[in-house]
C-alpha cells in the first residue's frame, strides 16, 4: 500500500506544484508613498520615518532618524509652527499627531542623554564659509560638515542661533535648549567665529580659501513707518526689543505698551512685554483677527496670556503717554480703509512690529547677483547669480520661518557638495502622496470612550497648545503611536495574514514583506486591507 | 458456548466479543435487538473500551463510522431496509473510502407499501455500493461471519456487510454456539489500518478526484474486492480449523453432485429448500442446492464449477429488479455466460416481504421447473386472482385507487394460498 | 436570559495600543500577544496553491480558524471537511492543500464523521486531540443539519465551524436557507415580481446552536481577525460541542470586487446586518459593538446580487433590509455604550 493514501490508495501531493500566480491580471506592490506630513516639513524631515523607531521606544534611533535632516529638533520642537500636523491625514480621523511635541521630547532627549552626531569619516578638502549662524546657517554647516567638507560658520553677533536667539522669546525657547543644540553642530568639527561681521564676501571668501559660500544672514533690521509723534514718544522697533532681551540691559518699555502690527513678531514682542511686567500689552493691528498673519494659535496664546488686541485701528500720531488711533473698516475686497473715527489709548512706549529687512551691504559689487525687493534672489539649486555663492534663509525670497530656514541649510548644502564635486545634485523623485483616500483607517485604534478623557487631557499638554511643558515618556510614546504612518509599511502584518492564498512572505521584523508572485492571484485584498497605503495594484504584463 | 438464544443476541454477543471501538446505531426493526444488545454490553462493562454511539439517523449512523473508522478505530453499525437507504450516500462513500466498516443488515423488505418483513431488497439496493456482502442461513452462521467479517474487512480495508435475514433469523430463538472471547481474539488480531487520520502524521483523505484518476482508484476499489474472493475461503478454512465450524466461505454445495437440476440461495431459505431436496431426493428428483454465502465479491468462478454438472439452475431470489428481474438470477445468468452447455437457467422470486416459503412451494416450482416450459420470472405463490382483478380494475376506470389498499381489501376476501 | 449588553472581552490587552490595534499584528507587542495570523511560523494549514477564486473569504476564514485551532491545540487537531468549495478547492487530485490531519466525506455529514472521529480518539486514549469539523452553510444549515443537531444535542466533543458564504457557491450559487432576503442567486433570479431571495423568516443556526444548550456558541467575522481567533481559542477550551458560524464573503456569488472581500465582512457587520455576539450554555455573554455605524445600503451597493434593489429604486424593500439591520441591533444590542457597561 502506498505510505499516504489519497482518496483510498493513490499517493497525493502538495498544492504547492499548482502555481495559482498565473491567475493574475493585476499584481500588488509594496510602495512607499510620501506622507503628507513629510511632504508639509519645510525642513524635509522624515516625519513618519522617525515616528516609527519613537512609537517602539527607540528614541535614540528616532532622534538619529529625525537628525538626517534637521539638527535642531529640540529648538524646532518648540517654535516650528508644524505645517506636518495641520497637513496630517490623523485630522481626518479625530485629531492630528502631536509631531511637533514628539520632535521636541526627542529633542530634550537627546539633550538629556548626551547624544552626539557622528563626525564625518572622511574629508573633502573643501572648504565652505556660512555666513549668519542662524538656523539656515547651523542646518547648512551641519550638513556640508557631514559631507566632509570644512566648514566655518561665521556670524556678526555675539552668540551663534540668529534670530532663534535674537527673534524669538526665552518663554518659546530657553537659551540652554539652544546652546546645546549648536554646540553639538560644533562639535563635530565646524570653526565657529563670532563677533565677526562679513563686510564683503568676495574678499572673505578669498582670504579665507574658501572653495563656496552660503549666505543666511538673516534679516535683522526692523521696518519702520512714519509715526508723527512729539518728542518724549518712545517708539521702538520689535527686532531690537526681541534682541535686547539678550543682552544685559533689558528694554524699558513702560507699564502700557502698545505693539503696532499683526504678525507672529507682534505676538512675541507682545507676550514679552507683559513678561516685563507690562500691566498693559495691546497690539494694534488694520485688520481684523483672521487677516492677521501670526498663526492662530500663538494669538490664542497671547489672549490667555492677557494681551488686548485693537483690530481694525491703525496708529495716526503718538504724544508722551498716548496714541492716537483711527478705526478702519473692511472695503469690499478685505482692504481696510479708514472712517474717520478716532480715539485716544494709553501708551509709554509703541513698538513696531511691520517687519524685517535683510542687510545685504556684504554683497556689494558681487557681479551676478540679483537683488529683488530686498532679497537675493537664487536659482533653484539654492546659488546666487554668482558662481559658488549660494543663500538662503530670510535673505531669498520665501516663507521666514525657522523650519524654511533649516530646510533651505540642507537644500543648499547638498547643491553646494554636489557643486564642490563637480556634479549636479537631483532630489529623488517625490512619491506621491499617501492622501487619506489611499488609506484603510479602520485598522487604528479609536481610543474608546473610557479612556478618551484621560487622553484628551494628556494630549493637552501634548500639544503646542500647552506653551511652556514638553511630553513626559509615556505622552510621548502615545503620541507617537497615533501616527498612522501613511504610505510606509509598518509592520502590521495585514497584507500577510489578509492573503486568501498565503502569497505574502513575512521577512522578519525590520525586513517587512515580500510577494509571492508564484501563487499571488491579484485578487487585491491587500492593497485594499493596508491600513496605510503602502501597496498598489498594476496591471500585470500579459 | 452452546446456548439457546435470540439471533440478534448471539450476533450482538459475537459482535463484542470482537472488541469493536465504535458502535453506532439508529433504531430500525428488524436490526434493533442487535444494537440493544450491544448497547447494554458497553453498558454492563462486558464490552469494553467501546464507544456507543446513539445517532440521530442512520445518516448519521455511518456517517460517525465513517469517521471512527477513518481515525483508526474498529467500527460497527447495524441497520435495515428504509435505514440502509437513508445511509445510502454514505454506504458509497465508506467504501471509497476503503473503511472497514461490519455493519450487519437485518434484511428486510423496502416500501412502498410499508412492510417491515424479511426479504432482501434492502442488500441488494446496495449490491453495487462497493461493500462486501455475506449472507447468513443460520443464525450460527451470522456469529461466524461477523467474526470472519471484522478480519475480512480490515484485511482488505474495504467495509462489509452481514446480511441477517430480519425476524427469520434475527428473532428465531436458536441453538448457538458463542465462541470464548480467547478463541475471538486468537483469530482476529487488533485492528492495523492501512491510512488514519492523524495529527501525529497528518495527511489529507476524502479529496476529490478527477477523471484523471477515478477509474484508478474505482479499479483499486474492486482490486481489494478480488483480493477479498481469494480471501474468503482461506479464512473460513482458518475458522473451520480453529473453531471447527464449517461457515462462511464463498458458497457451500448441497447434494449437488450429479445433479440435474441445482437450486442458487442465499440466506435462510437454505434451511428449507435443503429439506425440500431431501424430499425431493427421496423421491428420486436429481436436485443439488447452491449456498451462496458471498454475493459480493461475487465467486463467479466457484460458481460456474459447482454448476458445471448440471442441466438446469433455479435461482430462488428473496427480491427482485422491477421492470428487469431476481437480482441473485441475473448474476448467475452473468456468471454462466459463455460457457460450454451452460445449464438452463431459470428465476423465482420467493419470500418477499415476509410471505412465507414453503416446501410445498418450492417442490411445486421445481418440478414444475422440470417439466413445463419457463418464461422469465416465477413469483412463487403469486395470488394470480387478485392480481387479475386489480389488473381490470385499473383498466377499468381512471381514478382506480392505491392499488395496495385495493389488494389487502381483495386479500382479506381471498386468502393467498390457494 | 441574554447577556448581550456586555461587551465581549478585548482583543488586546494593552496601555498603548493606537498603532494598528485591529490589524492583524502589532510590532509593539510581544508575540505572544499577537495573532496567530502575524505569526512568521503560522500553520498555514490550508497552504499556497489551492484552487479558491480571487479573494476567496472562505479561504481566508477556514485558515484563520484551522490555524488558531492548530495553536489552540498545540497542532494535534484532525479536521473534518463536509463538501463544498472549501473541500473542492483545496483538494483537487493530485493535490492537497492541507497540512493538517484532514478528512472529508460527504456534504451532509461534517458533523456525524466528526463524531466518529472524537469517539475513536476517546476510546484510544487520545485526549490530547481535539476535533474541528467544518462546512459551508449549506453543508451546515440545510443539508447537514440533521448531524449537526445531534452532535449538537449529544454534545459530542466537536467544534463545529460554519463558514457562511449565503448561498450554494460550489455549485453555482443557488440559494440556501442562509441566503439572505433579496439576494439574487441562481435559483432566487431578479426577475418578476419579487425579485431576488424570499423575505422568509431566516434561520438562525446560532441560535437554533444556543437552544441546544452546548457550552459554547460565536458567531464571527473575517473583517475581525482578532475576534475570530479569540473565539476559536476560546471554544478549543471546552469540551462537548461547540459551534461558530463565520461570514465569509464569497466575490463570485455575491457579484463583488475580489479586493472586497474583507470590506463587505466589515461593512455587514458594522451595519448590524451580520450581528457578532457569544453563548455559552445557551445564554449570550456579549456582543461585539459596532465601531462606525453604517447605513446597510453602504453594504449592499458593493454587491450584484443586490443590484436590482438600486437599479429600480426598491426604497421598500430597502427598508425592510435595514429594518432586519436595526433589529439585529436591538436584539443583540451592538451599539456601544449606550446605557449599558
Amino acid at each position: 500500500m502506498p505510505q499516504h493514501p489519497f482518496a483510498i490508495t493513490l499517493d497525493v501531493g502538495s498544492s504547492l506544484a499548482n502555481q495559482t500566480g498565473s491567475w493574475r491580471n493585476e499584481r500588488p506592490v509594496y510602495v512607499d508613498r510620501l506622507p503628507p506630513c513629510n511632504n508639509a516639513c519645510p525642513a524635509g524631515e522624515n516625519i513618519q520615518g522617525w515616528l516609527f523607531h519613537a512609537e517602539t521606544g527607540d528614541y535614540e534611533t528616532a532622534w538619529r532618524v529625525l537628525t538626517q535632516n534637521n539638527p535642531l529638533p529640540s529648538c524646532m520642537g518648540r517654535v516650528c509652527y508644524h505645517p506636518c500636523e495641520s497637513k496630517c491625514n490623523r485630522a481626518d480621523v479625530d485629531s492630528a499627531v502631536g509631531i511637533n511635541s514628539v520632535e521636541r521630547f526627542l529633542g530634550d532627549e537627546a539633550i538629556k542623554r548626551g547624544w552626539k552626531f557622528e563626525a564625518p569619516k572622511s574629508e573633502s578638502g573643501k572648504r565652505v564659509l556660512i555666513v549668519g549662524a542662524g538656523p539656515s546657517g547651523l542646518s547648512a554647516a551641519y550638513h556640508l560638515r557631514l559631507l566632509g567638507h570644512q566648514v566655518v560658520l561665521q556670524d556678526a553677533g555675539p552668540k551663534a542661533g540668529g534670530m532663534m536667539r535674537f527673534g524669538i522669546p526665552k518663554y518659546r525657547l530657553p537659551r540652554e535648549v539652544l546652546d546645546a543644540e549648536i554646540q553639538r553642530i560644533v562639535d563635530i568639527g565646524v570653526e565657529l567665529k563670532l563677533n565677526a561681521k562679513v563686510d564683503n564676501i568676495q574678499e572673505t571668501m578669498k582670504a579665507g580659501k574658501f572653495d563656496a559660500a552660503f549666505l543666511a544672514v538673516g534679516a535683522h533690521i526692523g521696518k519702520r513707518a512714519y509715526i508723527p509723534a512729539g518728542e518724549a514718544a518712545k517708539i521702538v522697533d520689535a527686532v531690537s526689543v526681541l534682541r535686547s532681551m539678550e543682552g544685559e540691559e533689558k528694554p524699558l518699555l513702560g507699564r502700557k505698551v502698545v505693539v503696532y502690527g499683526g504678525g507672529n513678531t507682534a505676538l512675541d514682542v507682545a507676550r514679552t512685554a507683559k513678561r516685563l511686567g507690562a500691566s498693559e500689552s495691546i497690539i494694534v493691528y488694520r485688520r481684523t483677527r483672521a487677516k492677521m498673519p501670526a498663526h492662530d494659535f500663538e494669538v490664542e496664546e497671547a489672549l490667555e496670556e492677557g494681551i488686548m488686541m485693537k483690530w481694525l485701528s491703525t496708529i495716526k500720531r503718538m504724544d508722551e503717554g498716548k496714541l492716537t488711533i483711527e478705526k478702519m473698516e473692511l472695503d469690499k475686497t478685505g482692504f481696510p480703509q479708514p472712517t474717520g473715527v478716532f480715539e485716544t489709548l494709553e501708551a509709554d512706549s509703541v513698538v513696531l512690529a511691520l517687519g524685517q529687512d535683510v542687510d545685504l551691504g556684504l554683497l556689494n559689487g558681487v557681479p551676478g547677483l540679483t537683488i529683488k525687493d530686498g532679497v537675493v534672489e537664487v536659482g533653484p539649486n539654492m546659488m546666487t547669480g554668482a558662481n559658488g555663492i549660494f543663500a538662503g534663509g530670510d535673505m531669498v525670497p520665501s516663507e521666514r520661518t525657522v523650519t524654511v530656514a533649516v530646510g533651505h541649510g540642507k537644500k543648499a548644502a547638498r547643491h553646494i557638495d554636489a557643486w564642490l564635486r563637480g556634479k549636479t545634485y537631483t532630489p529623488a523623485e517625490k512619491h506621491e502622496i499617501a492622501s487619506f483616500d489611499k488609506l484603510n483607517t479602520w485598522y487604528y485604534t479609536d481610543a474608546p470612550g473610557t479612556v478618551r478623557p484621560v487622553l484628551d487631557t494628556v494630549r493637552r499638554q501634548s500639544t503646542f497648545d500647552e506653551v511652556v511643558s514638553g511630553l513626559d515618556e509615556t505622552n510621548a510614546l502615545y503620541e507617537a503611536r497615533r501616527c498612522l504612518s501613511c504610505g510606509n509599511c509598518f509592520e502590521c502584518d495585514n497584507c500577510y495574514g489578509v492573503c486568501p492564498d498565503n502569497a505574502v512572505i513575512k521577512l522578519g521584523p525590520g525586513n517587512r514583506f515580500r510577494f509571492n508572485y508564484d501563487y499571488c492571484k491579484g485578487c487585491g485584498v491587500c492593497a485594499k486591507e493596508c491600513p496605510c497605503g503602502a501597496i498598489a495594484m498594476v496591471p500585470e504584463e500579459i | 458456548m452452546l446456548k439457546q438464544v435470540e439471533g440478534s443476541i448471539s450476533t450482538a454477543e459475537a459482535i463484542g466479543l470482537c472488541r469493536p471501538e465504535v458502535i453506532c446505531a439508529y433504531p430500525i426493526t428488524p436490526q434493533t435487538h442487535i444494537v440493544e444488545g450491544l448497547g447494554r454490553m458497553v453498558r454492563t462493562g462486558e464490552v469494553k473500551n467501546c464507544e456507543f454511539i446513539n445517532v440521530e439517523s442512520e445518516f448519521g449512523a455511518l456517517s460517525a463510522c465513517i469517521g471512527s473508522s477513518a481515525a483508526g478505530a474498529r467500527t460497527y453499525t447495524a441497520t435495515s431496509s428504509q435505514g440502509l437507504l437513508f445511509m445510502a450516500e454514505a454506504v458509497y462513500n465508506a467504501s471509497g473510502m476503503g473503511l472497514p466498516i461490519v455493519m450487519t443488515l437485518g434484511t428486510r423488505a423496502i416500501g412502498a407499501p410499508i412492510n417491515i418483513w424479511n426479504d432482501h431488497s434492502d442488500a441488494m439496493s446496495m449490491r453495487d455500493a462497493g461493500w462486501l456482502q455475506m449472507f447468513a442461513e443460520t443464525n450460527q452462521e451470522s456469529v461466524d461471519l461477523h467474526i470472519q467479517a471484522f478480519r475480512l474487512a480490515e484485511a482488505v480495508s474495504m467495509p462489509i456487510m452481514v446480511c441477517v435475514d430480519g425476524f427469520i433469523l434475527t428473532h428465531a430463538v436458536e441453538r448457538v454456539d458463542v465462541p470464548t472471547q480467547a478463541e475471538v481474539d486468537a483469530f482476529l488480531p487488533p485492528y492495523d489500518p492501512v491510512q488514519v487520520v492523524d495529527p501525529k502524521e497528518p495527511i489529507s483523505i476524502g479529496a476529490m478526484v478527477g477523471p484523471d484518476a477515478f477509474t484508478e482508484v474505482k479499479y483499486l476499489q474492486n482490486y481489494k474486492l478480488d483480493l477479498a474472493l481469494k480471501l474468503i475461503p482461506e479464512l473460513a478454512r482458518e475458522f473451520k480449523k480453529k473453531f471447527d465450524r464449517d461457515s462462511g466461505g464463498l458458497l457451500r454445495t448441497y447434494r449437488t453432485e450429479d445433479a440435474d437440476m441445482v437450486v442458487v440461495a442465499m440466506g435462510s431459505v437454505n434451511g428449507t429448500i435443503k429439506d425440500v431436496i431431501d424430499e425431493m431426493r427421496a423421491d428420486g428428483f436429481s436436485i443439488g442446492l447452491v449456498t451462496l454465502v458471498s454475493y459480493r465479491p461475487f465467486p463467479a468462478e466457484e460458481l460456474r464449477k459447482a454448476l458445471s454438472g448440471c442441466k438446469q439452475t433455479v435461482v430462488v431470489d428473496r427480491s427482485f429488479a422491477i421492470g428487469m428481474g431476481g437480482q441473485l438470477a441475473a448474476d448467475v445468468d452473468h456468471a454462466l455466460r459463455n460457457v460450454d452447455r451452460a445449464p438452463q437457467a431459470l428465476s423465482v422470486i420467493a419470500g418477499l416481504g415476509g410471505r412465507p416459503v414453503s416446501r410445498a412451494s418450492l417442490r411445486g416450482i421445481f418440478r414444475k421447473a422440470k417439466t413445463e416450459p419457463w418464461e422469465g420470472m416465477h413469483f412463487l405463490d403469486l395470488n394470480q386472482k387478485i392480481v387479475a382483478t386489480e389488473v381490470e380494475h385499473m383498466s377499468s376506470k381512471r381514478r382506480s385507487g392505491p392499488i395496495a389498499e385495493n389488494l389487502l381489501r381483495r386479500v382479506s376476501v381471498a386468502p393467498v394460498a390457494e | 436570559m441574554n447577556d448581550a449588553t456586555k461587551e465581549m472581552e478585548p482583543t488586546q490587552k494593552l496601555k498603548f495600543y493606537q498603532k494598528g490595534t485591529f490589524t492583524v499584528g502589532n510590532r509593539l507587542v510581544s508575540e505572544a500577544d499577537r495573532t496567530v495570523q502575524a505569526s512568521i511560523d503560522r500553520s498555514n494549514a490550508i497552504t499556497c496553491g489551492h484552487r479558491g477564486c480571487q479573494g476567496c473569504g472562505e479561504a481566508l476564514g477556514a485558515r484563520y480558524v484551522v490555524d488558531a485551532a492548530m495553536r489552540a491545540t498545540n497542532n494535534n487537531l484532525i479536521v473534518v471537511n463536509a463538501t463544498g468549495c472549501l473541500e473542492v478547492f483545496t483538494t483537487p487530485y493530485p493535490e492537497t492543500s492541507w497540512q493538517v490531519a484532514w478528512v472529508h466525506s460527504l456534504f451532509g455529514n461534517a458533523a456525524a464523521v466528526g463524531t466518529g472521529v472524537a469517539a475513536a480518539m476517546r476510546v484510544k486514549g487520545r485526549s490530547e486531540v481535539r476535533i474541528l469539523a467544518q462546512g459551508g452553510d449549506g453543508g451546515s444549515t440545510d443539508i447537514g443539519f440533521g448531524c449537526l443537531s445531534g452532535m449538537f444535542e449529544r454534545n459530542d466533543d466537536v467544534l463545529y465551524v460554519c463558514y457562511d458564504n449565503e448561498g450554494y457557491m460550489n455549485t453555482g450559487v443557488q440559494r440556501s436557507s442562509a441566503t439572505p432576503p433579496a439576494a439574487r442567486t441562481a435559483t432566487t433570479d431578479a426577475v418578476g415580481d419579487e425579485p431576488g431571495n424570499v423575505f422568509g423568516t431566516g434561520k438562525s443556526v446560532p441560535k437554533i446552536a444556543m437552544a441546544h444548550g452546548i457550552p459554547y456558541v460565536a458567531i464571527a467575522s473575517v473583517a475581525d481577525l482578532h475576534d475570530l481567533e479569540r473565539k476559536v481559542t476560546k471554544a478549543m477550551g471546552f469540551h462537548g460541542a461547540r459551534y461558530i458560524h463565520v461570514q465569509v464573503p464569497c466575490p463570485l456569488g455575491w457579484g463583488s470586487a475580489s479586493h472586497d472581500t474583507i470590506r463587505l465582512a466589515r461593512l455587514a457587520v458594522e451595519s448590524g446586518v451580520f450581528p457578532i455576539f457569544e453563548a455559552e450554555y445557551g445564554v449570550i455573554t456579549g456582543s461585539r459593538k459596532i465601531r462606525n455605524r453604517v447605513p446597510v445600503v453602504e453594504y449592499l451597493k458593493l454587491q450584484k446580487r443586490y443590484a436590482h434593489l438600486f437599479k429600480n429604486g426598491d426604497a421598500p424593500r430597502l427598508e425592510r433590509l435595514q429594518k432586519l439591520a436595526d433589529r439585529n441591533i436591538a436584539e443583540f444590542n451592538l451599539l456601544a455604550h449606550e446605557g449599558n457597561v
